[in-house]
C-alpha cells in the first residue's frame, strides 16, 4: 500500500480478508449486530435500516445517524466501516433511506452523515480491529491493490442478497488467494530509466488480476439466483453464470448500469466524471430456465400509459385514492385509472391484482400493440427475408455462390417463428446482381423461375410484385430449381464490377412494394466500382495513421449510404452485409446502412470455401435463424431528474428521444448515456423505463417493456461503490470508437485516459483515506478499470498495428457499437484457456489464466478466445503423447501451424479439447474459427496480440506500464 | 390517238404514276394560273407481275449532282457508246459491260416499254427481316388471350430466318431475352423515365462486342452474323420458345385501384424498342410493331393521367387548349419517329379498344416511317385478327408485299422543280438544283425515305413549273422526271426502280384545251385533298376548307364557261365535271371535319389517306353506293339520300366501313322470315348478294374495313346516313314530295346547295 518503490511481495495469505459468513447472516437480520457487521464484513445495513429492524439499538434518523452507530461493535466484524450499506431487508426497499450495495471494501463514511462526522480511523493502513482470521494480513481496506485483496467486494461479495434468501447458508468461503502486494510503484519509477526501472520492476502478480476478480465473482454469486427486486443491487459479472429472478427491475440480461447508484446531483456527478449510461439489450435471448416475458393484452384500448409523459404502466406506478387514480413514477402526473382497469387496493396501497398482472409486478414484459402503434394505421404484414448475392466473377471463383446457393435449400426450413407456429409467417425473394441487378419470380405456380434484369441502376425499381415474395413451402420446388440454376447460370461470368447501393435500394423497394418490413442478406465480393450510385473507389491510405485525417478512413466516403439507410428504416428494411473481400472494399462506408438499420455486418477476408465453409455457414445458420423484431422504435424515459442524451449502438435516430431499429435482434446492445437535469431524491431514486415497439417474426406489433430503479445517492462513495467496471467500459469503448469519427485517433485515446484518471483522482480524494500521495488506491469495484482501460486504447481501433488493415479496423469499430457488456468484456481481455493444467476427467472450463506471455507454459497449449478469434497455442516442448492425442502427429514439428480443424480422435484430450471449442463458440453470437498457433513460429505474432497485458508491438502499454501512467496522471491531479 | 383516259390509264398501270395534268403548262405564270399544281401520285412498288427485275445495276449519269439512271429517253450514239443524260445533258461513256450494244441490240433499260425498271443488287450483306412485337399487357384477358394468339399465329407466318424479339410493357417495360434455356430472362426498365438510345443500349448490354452471358455458349462458326443479339432470334430458332413465352404472358400484375386506368407505359416501350434496334440493326429493315389496348398512362408519352375520372382529351379540349399532355408525348413521339425513320425501320401502331389510345399523339410515328396505323374496339375481333393476318401476305412470288428503308429520289428535266412531297415519308434534306424553294407538302428535297412500303403506298409528289413565260419551249418539247427508288425488298435483296416518265409542254394561250382535256381530275382531286389534309394537320379546319373552296371556285372560274354575273350559264368541261362534288363530299368527310370523331380516329383516317393509291383514296373521298333489288343486277347508285328507298338493299364501301343497309320494307320482310321460306328464295338470294360483295371487299382491303349490317330504323345506320348527300332534310322534306329516298336530319348543306353556290361564286366578277 504504501508505495515505497520497492516490491513488496506480500506474502500470499491462505485467508479471506474477512471472515467466512456466519450462519448468523439470516435474512430476517435480526441480528444486525453479528450478522450484519460480523459475519459479512463489508455488508452493513444502512443506519436506517438497521434501525427499523432493531429500533432500539439506535436512533432511527436518517438525516444524522450517529457515528456510534456506525461503529456498533460487531461481534466479530472487522473495522469495517458501517457505511457499507447492508442488503435490504424484504420490505424495506422503499421507505428507507437508498441502500448502498456494499461493493466496496474501505468505505468511506456512511452515506448520511455530515462529511464532519466522517471517522478516520478505520481508513488509515492499520486494521486495528482486524478479524482474526487473517493474521499478518495488509488490511489496505481500499480494496484496490491492496490487501484486501481477498473477496474483490465489489464483484460479487459474498454477501450478495443473502438476506433476501434467509435460508441459504451465505456465501461459501472463499477459496485461498495469493496475496497482491499491497504497494506499488512509485509513478515517478516508470519514468525512470531503463536501468532503474528493471531494478524496480513491478510484480506482475501484484496488480489487479482480472482472472482473479472474475473467479471471485463466480464463486461468490454464480450459485444464488440474482432477485430483481430491491433497487439498486449491483448484479453478477457478465462472466458469472446465474439464474435472474425477475422482481419488478429488469434482468441484467436487458440492462446493464455503469453505477446502481447515481449522484443526486449534476455537480457531484460531475466531479466524479463516472459516466451514468445504461446498456440496454431489449431482445436479449434467455438462458431455457428463464422465462420470456409474459404478453399482455390490454385489449381495444390498447397499453395503459401516462397521460403526461406516455410511459407505460410499470411496477413502479403509485396507485392512490383507492386504486382510482395513479401517479406516475416517472413525471407525477396523476392519471385516471380506466375503469375496466381499476382495481382495489390493500392495505399496503398495493393493487390486489398486482401479483396477476406482469406489467404491476415484473421488470420486463410486452404488450399487445393495438392499431394506433402501427404505420399508416394498418396492422404489419408479415415480414420478408431478401438474399441478394453477389454474382460477380469473385463470388463464382470462390465458390461461394454456390455453397450458398446450397445451403439456402435447407436453411430456409428454418426460418424464425414465433412461439409454437407450424411454419414461419416470413416470406423469401432472391436477387443476385453483379453490376445489374436479376430478381427472380418464383411463384408457386411456374413451372420455372422467371429472371427479370433491371440494368437501370441509377434509379432503382422493383420491376415486380407478384411472385417476388413467397411462402417458402409454397414455393419450394421453384426456389429449389432456382437454386439449383444460380450458379449455372453465372458459372461462366466475367463480370467483375459490382455494385452497391441500388442492391439496397432494390430490396427496399420491394419491402416497400409488398408494405412489409423485412430484412436484406446481402452476400457482397467487392469494392462497388461500378458506375452506379454509391460507386466508391479505393482510398485505403495507410499514411493518414496517426494523422488528422485519420478519421477519414472511418467516415463513409459518400452521402449516398446514409440517405439510403434513412429510407430503409423508414420501411422497416433491416440489412445485414456479409463481405468476403479479397482486397480492401471500404468497411467503413458498406458497413453504414447495416450499422443504421440494426443489422450485422459478417466479414469474411480472402474467402476460401475449404477453410472458411464452416465459419461463413455457420454464422449464416444463426443469422438466418435467430429472432428479429422488426421496423423497431426504442425509447428511454427516466424519473425525473436525469435524461437519455446520448445514444450508441446500430439504429437511427431522427429525433433526440427515439432509437429507431429496422431490425433488432437478440444479440444487438444499445448504450445510453444518461445526464442530470435536475436534482434527484435519494429516497424515491431513479427509473428507467426502456420501451421497444417493434413487429415480431409473425407480424405481430408489439411493446416490450424493461423498468430498472436505481438508487441515488448524495455521497460519492456510494457511487463508487455501485460501479460496475465492465459496462464502464463497454461505455467508454463506444464512446471512444464514436469518437474516431470526428477527432484525431491521440485525442479519443488522451480524452479516455483524462476521464479514467479523473474518476480515479475523484475517488481518491473524495472516498479515501489519506495517504501518501505514492499510494496508488482505486476504488475495489473499479481495480480493473486500468487495464481494461489499456486494452480498449491499444485495441486495433485506437492504436492500429502494421498489420491491420483499414477495413478491419472499420469493422471492428462497427461490431463493438453493438456488443453487449460480455462481449465487450471478452473482446477487450481475452480468455486464455490452459489445456493440460487441469485434470482431463473435470468437465469445467479450466480457470483462466492473465493475458500476459509470461503466463504460457512451453509445456501447455492454450486456447485464446476474444468472441471473434479463437487460436491454439501450443507450447514448444508439449509432450508428445499430446500432440499425438491431439494432433495424430509424432511430434511438436509435424503440427500444421495454422491449422483450423482438429482431427477427430478417440482419445479423453481430443474429445475434451474439442468439447471445450464447441462450448466456447456456443457461448458467443458468431462462430469462431480456430488458428493453431505454434510456439516459435510466425503465426505466434498474431497470437501475442491477443495477449493485452503485455506491450504490444503497435507501441500499447503493457499492463504495468499503463498503471504507473495512470498513477502518475492521478497524481497530477490531486496536486 | 387514244383518248387521255386510256393513256392514264396506261401510265398507271406501267409506272404507278397519275398526274393532275398530264400536259404541262410551259411556264411558272401560267403553271400557277392553273389552280391545281402539277403534282402526281407516285405508287414506288405498284405490282408489276410482268416486270422480272434485272439482275444488274444501273447506269448512272457521272455528273456528281445529277446521276440520272440511264433510261428510254436518253439519246444514244450506238456507235461512240456515249449516251447523253436528259436531265443535265451531260455526256457519258457506257461502262465496259455494254460493249456489245446497238440499235439492235438495246439493253431493257433503252427500251420504251421499260419506263419502269427494277435492278436487282447482288452487292452488300443481305440481312434478315426483323419483327420486334412490342405487347401491352394491360388487356382485359380475353383480349390479351387472343393477341397471344394471334401473336403465336404470326410466328408461323413470318419467313424462317427473320429475327423476332418481344417487349412486353404495362407498367414496367420487359425485353425479353429470347435465346436462353430455363430460366425464362428478361430486362426490365422503369415505366416513366425515358432512355437514351445510349442507355438503353448500355443496359441491354449492347454496346460490349460480347456479353458474359454469351459466352456461355461455343461460338458456333456458321452462326448467323446478325445472332449476335440475344433479343432478336430467327423465328425458325427459338419459335417454341417464343411461342411458350407468348403463352404464359400474363397480365400485367400491378394492382389498378377503382378508378384508375391501369399504368400503361407505352412512350418507354417503345422508346427503347427503338433503342433496341438502333444498337443492333440500324439501316436494316425492320418492323416494330406496337400492340396496345389503351392510352399510355404514365412516362414519357403520357396521354393521359391514371385518374378515370379526368376523360382522355378531345377536339374541344385541343381547342380550348385543355389537353395537357398533348404537346409534350407529341414531341416524344416525333422524337421517336424520327430516330426510327433515320434508322430506317419503321413501327405499326395496332391500337384495339373503345376508347382512344393516344393515336393522335403516336401517329407520326406510323406516319413518319411508313408503318401501319390499325385502329379497332379489341384484339378479339375479326376486325383485328384478320387485319393483322393481312399484313403478311404473299404476293404472287411467294414474297411479302412489304419493303424496307426505301429512298425515293426524284430528279426532273430542268424546266421543272419538285416543291415536295405528301405521304408516309420523311425528307432526307437533300438540296440540289431541282429542289423548289416553294414547299408543298415536306419539301425542300428531292430524296425522301420511305421506311416500310408495300404495293399500295402511294406519294403524293408535286412540282413546280420553273420555266419563265418569255423563254417558250420548242414546240413538241417534253418534260421528264425520273424516280429512282431504292429499297430492301421482303426478299431482303436491294433493289432499285426507276420510273422514268415524260410529258409534253402546252403554251396554255394557244392550247389551253389540250391541257384541260389533259385534266386527271381524280388524281387531282386526290392530289388536292392531300394537301388539304396536310394542312389541316397544322391549321384550324375551316381555314383549310376556306382554302378548299377558294381552289374549287378559281378553278371554275378558269376552265368554266360562263357568262359574267350569269349562274346558269355556267358550265364545266367532261374533264372536269366530276372534280366539284369530290370537293362536296371531301368537304364533308372525315379527313377534314371532326365534328363526331375523336381525335385518334380523325388521326387514323388521315393517316389512311395519305398513304393509299387513287383508287382507295377516291372511295374514302366519295364512298361507293351499290343498290340491290329485284328490279335487276346490283347498281351504283347517287350517293344521296334519295337512293335510300325501303324496297333496295344498300352496300356502301367508305373504305374504313362496309355497310349493308336494308330498306324499311326489306326489313321488314326478313323480319317477317320470308327468306327462310322455299318459295320466296329470291329474297333470300337479293339479301345474300350484297354480303358476298361486301366479303369480297373485306377479303382484299387492307386494314379489314369495319362491317356493319343494319336496316332501316337501326342505329348503325348512321354511317350511311352521314355520308349520303343529304338532298332531303328535315328543312326540305315536304318540298320534295314523298317519292323517293330518306330525309336526313342534318342542318348540312346538300351538294345541290353547294353547287349553287359554287356557280354563283365562280361568275361572279367580285373574287
Amino acid at each position: 500500500m504504501q508505495i515505497s518503490g520497492a516490491v513488496a511481495p506480500a506474502p500470499p495469505s491462505s485467508g479471506l480478508g474477512y471472515g467466512p459468513p456466519t450462519s448468523l447472516a439470516s435474512a430476517s437480520g435480526s441480528f444486525p449486530n453479528s450478522g450484519l457487521y460480523g459475519s459479512y464484513p463489508q455488508g452493513q445495513a444502512s443506519p436506517l435500516s438497521q434501525a427499523q429492524g432493531h429500533p432500539g439499538i439506535q436512533t432511527p434518523q436518517r438525516s444524522a445517524p450517529s457515528q456510534a452507530s456506525g461503529f456498533t461493535p460487531p461481534a466479530s466484524g472487522g473495522p469495517r466501516l458501517p457505511s457499507m450499506t447492508g442488503p435490504l431487508l424484504p420490505g424495506q426497499s422503499f421507505g428507507g433511506p437508498s441502500v448502498s450495495q456494499p461493493n466496496h471494501v474501505s468505505s468511506p463514511p456512511p452515506q448520511a452523515l455530515p462529511p464532519g462526522t466522517q471517522m478516520t480511523g478505520p481508513l488509515g493502513p492499520l486494521p486495528p480491529m482486524h478479524s482474526p482470521q487473517q493474521p499478518g494480513y495488509q488490511p489496505q481496506q481500499n480494496g484496490s491493490f491492496g490487501p484486501a485483496r481477498g473477496p474483490q467486494p465489489n464483484y460479487g461479495s459474498p454477501y450478495p442478497a443473502a438476506p433476501t434468501f434467509g435460508s441459504q447458508s451465505g456465501p461459501q468461503p472463499l477459496p485461498p488467494k495469493r496475496l497482491d502486494p499491497d504497494a506499488i510503484p512509485s509513478p515517478q519509477l516508470s519514468e525512470l530509466p531503463p536501468q532503474q526501472k528493471t531494478r524496480h520492476r513491478i510484480d506482475p502478480d501484484a496488480i489487479p488480476s482480472p482472472i482473479q476478480v472474475i473467479e471471485d465473482d463466480r464463486n461468490n454469486r454464480g450459485t444464488e439466483p440474482f432477485v430483481t427486486g430491491v433497487r439498486g443491487q449491483v448484479p453478477p459479472l457478465v462472466t458469472t453464470n446465474f439464474l435472474v429472478k425477475d422482481q419488478g427491475n429488469a434482468s441484467p440480461r436487458y440492462i446493464r448500469c455503469t453505477s446502481y447508484n447515481i449522484p443526486c446531483t449534476s455537480d457531484m456527478a460531475k466531479q466524479a466524471q463516472v459516466p451514468l449510461a445504461a446498456v440496454i439489450k431489449p431482445l436479449a435471448s434467455l438462458p431455457p430456465e428463464e422465462a420470456s416475458p409474459y404478453v399482455v393484452d390490454h385489449g381495444e384500448s390498447g397499453p395503459l400509459r401516462c397521460n403526461r409523459c406516455k410511459a407505460y404502466m410499470c411496477p413502479f406506478m403509485q396507485f392512490i385514492e383507492g386504486g382510482r387514480r395513479f401517479q406516475c413514477c416517472f413525471c407525477s402526473c396523476i392519471n385516471d385509472v380506466p375503469p375496466q382497469y381499476f382495481q382495489h387496493l390493500d392495505h399496503t396501497g398495493k393493487r390486489v391484482d398486482a401479483y396477476d398482472r406482469p406489467e404491476l409486478s415484473l421488470g420486463s414484459y410486452e404488450f399487445l400493440a393495438t392499431v394506433d402503434y402501427c404505420k399508416n394505421n394498418k396492422f404489419p404484414s408479415p415480414p420478408a427475408f431478401i438474399f441478394m448475392i453477389d454474382v460477380s466473377y469473385n463470388a463464382i471463383r470462390t465458390g461461394l455462390v454456390r455453397l450458398l446457393c446450397e445451403e439456402l435449400k435447407s436453411l430456409l426450413d428454418f426460418l424464425p417463428r414465433e412461439g409454437g407456429a407450424e411454419e414461419s409467417a416470413i416470406r423469401v425473394g432472391f436477387v443476385t446482381y453483379n453490376k445489374v441487378l436479376h430478381f427472380y419470380n418464383v411463384k408457386s405456380s411456374l413451372a420455372q423461375p422467371q429472371m427479370m434484369v433491371v440494368s437501370d441502376v441509377a434509379d432503382m425499381f422493383v420491376p415486380l410484385l407478384d411472385g417476388f415474395l413467397v411462402n417458402v413451402n409454397e414455393s419450394r420446388a421453384v426456389i429449389t430449381s432456382l437454386l439449383d440454376q444460380i450458379p449455372e447460370m453465372f458459372a461462366d461470368t466475367r463480370e467483375t464490377e459490382t455494385v452497391f447501393v441500388p442492391v439496397i435500394q432494390a430490396g427496399m423497394e420491394a419491402l416497400k412494394a409488398a408494405e412489409c418490413a423485412g430484412k436484406l442478406f446481402l452476400f457482397h465480393t467487392s469494392l462497388p466500382i461500378a458506375e452506379a450510385p454509391g460507386k466508391l473507389k479505393n482510398r485505403d491510405d495507410r499514411k493518414l495513421i496517426n494523422t488528422d485525417k485519420e478519421k477519414t478512413l472511418f467516415q463513409p466516403q459518400t452521402g449516398a449510404y446514409q440517405t439510403l439507410a434513412k429510407e430503409c428504416v423508414a420501411q422497416g428494411c433491416c440489412v445485414d452485409l456479409f463481405l468476403f473481400p479479397n482486397q480492401y472494399v471500404d468497411v467503413a462506408t458498406l458497413s453504414v446502412v447495416p450499422q443504421l438499420t440494426g443489422g450485422s455486418v459478417y466479414k469474411y477476408a480472402c474467402f476460401q470455401v475449404e477453410n472458411d465453409q464452416e465459419r461463413f455457414l455457420s454464422d449464416l445458420r444463426r443469422d438466418v435463424q435467430k429472432v428479429v423484431g422488426f421496423d423497431a422504435v426504442m425509447r428511454v424515459r427516466t424519473s425525473t431528474g436525469i435524461r437519455a442524451v446520448d445514444f450508441f449502438g446500430a439504429f437511427y435516430m431522427s429525433n433526440t428521444t427515439d432509437v429507431e431499429l429496422a431490425g433488432l435482434d437478440g444479440d444487438k446492445t444499445v448504450t445510453v448515456e444518461f445526464k442530470h437535469d435536475d436534482r434527484l431524491n435519494e429516497e424515491s431514486g431513479a427509473l428507467l423505463q426502456c420501451a421497444l415497439l417493434y413487429t415480431s417474426c409473425a407480424g405481430q406489433r408489439r411493446l416490450r417493456i424493461h423498468n430498472l430503479a436505481l438508487n441515488c445517492c448524495t455521497q460519492l462513495a456510494d457511487l463508487y461503490r455501485n460501479c460496475e467496471t465492465d459496462t464502464l467500459i463497454n461505455y467508454m469503448a463506444k464512446f471512444a470508437y464514436r469518437g474516431v469519427l470526428n477527432s484525431p485517433v491521440k485525442a479519443v485515446r488522451d480524452t479516455l485516459i483524462t476521464q479514467c484518471a479523473q474518476i480515479l483522482a475523484c475517488y481518491r480524494k473524495n472516498c479515501a483515506s489519506p495517504s501518501s500521495a505514492g499510494q496508488l488506491i482505486l476504488p475495489e469495484c473499479m481495480k480493473l478499470l486500468p487495464v481494461y482501460l489499456n486494452c480498449v486504447l491499444k485495441s486495433d481501433v485506437l492504436q492500429p498495428g502494421a498489420e491491420i488493415t483499414t477495413d478491419d479496423r472499420a469493422y471492428v469499430r462497427q461490431l463493438v457499437t453493438s456488443m453487449d457488456v460480455a462481449e465487450t468484456n471478452v473482446f477487450f481481455y481475452p480468455r486464455l484457456l490452459p489445456l493440460t493444467k487441469s485434470p482431463i476427467e473435470s468437465t469445467t472450463e479450466p480457470p483462466a489464466v492473465r493475458a500476459s506471455e509470461e503466463r504460457l507454459s512451453n509445456g501447455d497449449m492454450y486456447l485464446l478466445e476474444n468472441g471473434l478469434n479463437l487460436f491454439l497455442w501450443v507450447g514448444a516442448s508439449v509432450q508428445q503423447g499430446v500432440v499425438q492425442s491431439l494432433f495424430s502427429v509424432s511430434s511438436f514439428s509435424q503440427i500444421t501451424s495454422g491449422l483450423s480443424v482438429l482431427p477427430v480422435l478417440d482419445n479423453p484430450l481430443s474429445k475434451k479439447v474439442r468439447g471445450l471449442i464447441d462450448s466456447l463458440r456456443a457461448q458467443r453470437s458468431r462462430y469462431m474459427k480456430l488458428i493453431v498457433v505454434k510456439q516459435e513460429d510466425k503465426l505466434e505474432m498474431l497470437f501475442k496480440h491477443f495477449l493485452v497485458e503485455d506491450k504490444s508491438l503497435s507501441g500499447g502499454a503493457s499492463y504495468v506500464d499503463f498503471l504507473c501512467h495512470m498513477h502518475k496522471e492521478i497524481r497530477q491531479l490531486l496536486s | 390517238m387514244a383518248t387521255y383516259l386510256e393513256f392514264i390509264q396506261q401510265n398507271e398501270e406501267r409506272d404507278g404514276v397519275r398526274f393532275s395534268w398530264n400536259v404541262w403548262p410551259s411556264s411558272r405564270l401560267e403553271a400557277t394560273r392553273m389552280v391545281v399544281p402539277l403534282a402526281c401520285l407516285l405508287t414506288p412498288l405498284k405490282e408489276r407481275p410482268d416486270l422480272p427485275p434485272v439482275q444488274y445495276e444501273p447506269v448512272l449519269c457521272s455528273r456528281p449532282t445529277c446521276k440520272a439512271v440511264l433510261n428510254p429517253l436518253c439519246q444514244v450514239d450506238y456507235r461512240a457508246k456515249l449516251w447523253a443524260c436528259n436531265f443535265c445533258f451531260q455526256r457519258n461513256q457506257f461502262p465496259p459491260a455494254y460493249g456489245g450494244i446497238s440499235e439492235v441490240n438495246q439493253p431493257a433499260e433503252l427500251m420504251p416499254q421499260f419506263s419502269t425498271i427494277e435492278y436487282m443488287i447482288q452487292r452488300g450483306a443481305q440481312s434478315p427481316l426483323i419483327f420486334l412485337y412490342v405487347v401491352d399487357t394491360c388487356l382485359e384477358e380475353d383480349d390479351l388471350q387472343a393477341l397471344k394468339e394471334s401473336l403465336q399465329m404470326s410466328l408461323s407466318l413470318l419467313p424462317p430466318d427473320a429475327l423476332v424479339g418481344l417487349i412486353t410493357f404495362g407498367r414496367m417495360v420487359q425485353v425479353h431475352e429470347l435465346s436462353c434455356e430455363g430460366i425464362s430472362k428478361s430486362y426490365v426498365f422503369r415505366g416513366t423515365k425515358d432512355l437514351t438510345a445510349k442507355q438503353i443500349q448500355d443496359m441491354l448490354g449492347l454496346t460490349k462486342p460480347a456479353m458474359p452471358m454469351q459466352q456461355a455458349r461455343p461460338v458456333q462458326p456458321q452462326e448467323h452474323p446478325f445472332a449476335s443479339t440475344r433479343f432478336l432470334q430467327p423465328v425458325h430458332k427459338i419459335d417454341m420458345n417464343l411461342t411458350d413465352l407468348l403463352g404464359e404472358l400474363q397480365r400485367d400484375p400491378w394492382p389498378v385501384t377503382q378508378g384508375k386506368r391501369p399504368l400503361r407505359s407505352t412512350g418507354v416501350a417503345l422508346s427503347i424498342a427503338v433503342g433496341l434496334l438502333e444498337g443492333t440493326f440500324p439501316n436494316t429493315g425492320a418492323r416494330i410493331m406496337l400492340f396496345t389496348g389503351g392510352p399510355p398512362t404514365q412516362g414519357p408519352g403520357m396521354v393521359v393521367g391514371d385518374e378515370l375520372k379526368i376523360p382522355i382529351r378531345s377536339w374541344h379540349d385541343i381547342e380550348k387548349d385543355n389537353a395537357r399532355f398533348m404537346k409534350k408525348a407529341t414531341k416524344h413521339y416525333e422524337m421517336l419517329a424520327n430516330r426510327t425513320a433515320a434508322n430506317g425501320h419503321c413501327i405499326d401502331i395496332y391500337a384495339c379498344a373503345l376508347d382512344q389510345t393516344g393515336l393522335l399523339e403516336m401517329k407520326c410515328c406510323a406516319n413518319l416511317t411508313g408503318g401501319y396505323m390499325v385502329m379497332g374496339d379489341s384484339f378479339n375481333t375479326s376486325l383485328f385478327k384478320q387485319t393483322f393476318q393481312r399484313i403478311f401476305t404473299k404476293d404472287f412470288n411467294g414474297d411479302f408485299r412489304m419493303a424496307f428503308g426505301a429512298t425515293l429520289d426524284v430528279k426532273t428535266s430542268r424546266e421543272l422543280k419538285i416543291a415536295g412531297a405528301i405521304g408516309p415519308c420523311v425528307s432526307l434534306n437533300v438540296k440540289g438544283p431541282c429542289v423548289s424553294e416553294n414547299e408543298l407538302g415536306v419539301g425542300g428535297t428531292s430524296q425522301w425515305k420511305i421506311c416500310g412500303l408495300d404495293p399500295t403506298s402511294t406519294l403524293g409528289i408535286y412540282f413546280e413549273v420553273v420555266n419563265q413565260h418569255n423563254a417558250p419551249i420548242p414546240q413538241g418539247g417534253r418534260g421528264a422526271i425520273q424516280f429512282v427508288t431504292h429499297y430492301q425488298h421482303s426478299s431482303t435483296q436491294r433493289r432499285i426502280r426507276v420510273t422514268t416518265i415524260a410529258r409534253n409542254w402546252a403554251d396554255v394561250q394557244s392550247q389551253l384545251r389540250h391541257i384541260e382535256a389533259a385534266f386527271d381530275q381524280e388524281a387531282a382531286a386526290v392530289l388536292m385533298a392531300r394537301l388539304g389534309v396536310f394542312r389541316a394537320e397544322s391549321e384550324e379546319g375551316p381555314d383549310v376548307l376556306r382554302w378548299l373552296d377558294r381552289q374549287l371556285i378559281r378553278l371554275c372560274q378558269k376552265f368554266g364557261q360562263y357568262n359574267k354575273e350569269d349562274p346558269t350559264s355556267f358550265r364545266l368541261s367532261d374533264s372536269f365535271s366530276l372534280y366539284p362534288q369530290f370537293m362536296f363530299h371531301l368537304r364533308r368527310s372525315p379527313f377534314l371535319q371532326v365534328f363526331n370523331n375523336s381525335p385518334d380516329e380523325s388521326s387514323y383516317y388521315r393517316h389512311h389517306f395519305a398513304r393509299q393509291d387513287l383508287t382507295q383514296s377516291l372511295i374514302m373521298i366519295q364512298p361507293i353506293l351499290y343498290s340491290y333489288s329485284f328490279h335487276g343486277p346490283p347498281e351504283p347508285v347517287l350517293l344521296d339520300s334519295s337512293s335510300i328507298l325501303a324496297d333496295r338493299i344498300l352496300l356502301m364501301d367508305t373504305f374504313f366501313q362496309i355497310v349493308i343497309y336494308l330498306g324499311e320494307t326489306i326489313a321488314q320482310w326478313r323480319k317477317a322470315g320470308y327468306q327462310d321460306m322455299p318459295e320466296y328464295e329470291n329474297f333470300k338470294h337479293l339479301l345474300q348478294a350484297p354480303l358476298d360483295d361486301a366479303q369480297e371487299i373485306l377479303q382484299a382491303r387492307f386494314p379489314m374495313p369495319r362491317y356493319i349490317n343494319t336496316e332501316h330504323g337501326g342505329s348503325q345506320a348512321r354511317f350511311l346516313l352521314s355520308k349520303v348527300n343529304p338532298s332531303q332534310t328535315h328543312n326540305n322534306l315536304y318540298a320534295w314530295g314523298q317519292e323517293t329516298g330518306a330525309p336526313i336530319l342534318t342542318d348540312d348543306v346538300s351538294l345541290q346547295v353547294f353547287m349553287d353556290h359554287l356557280k354563283k361564286l365562280a361568275v361572279s366578277s367580285a373574287c
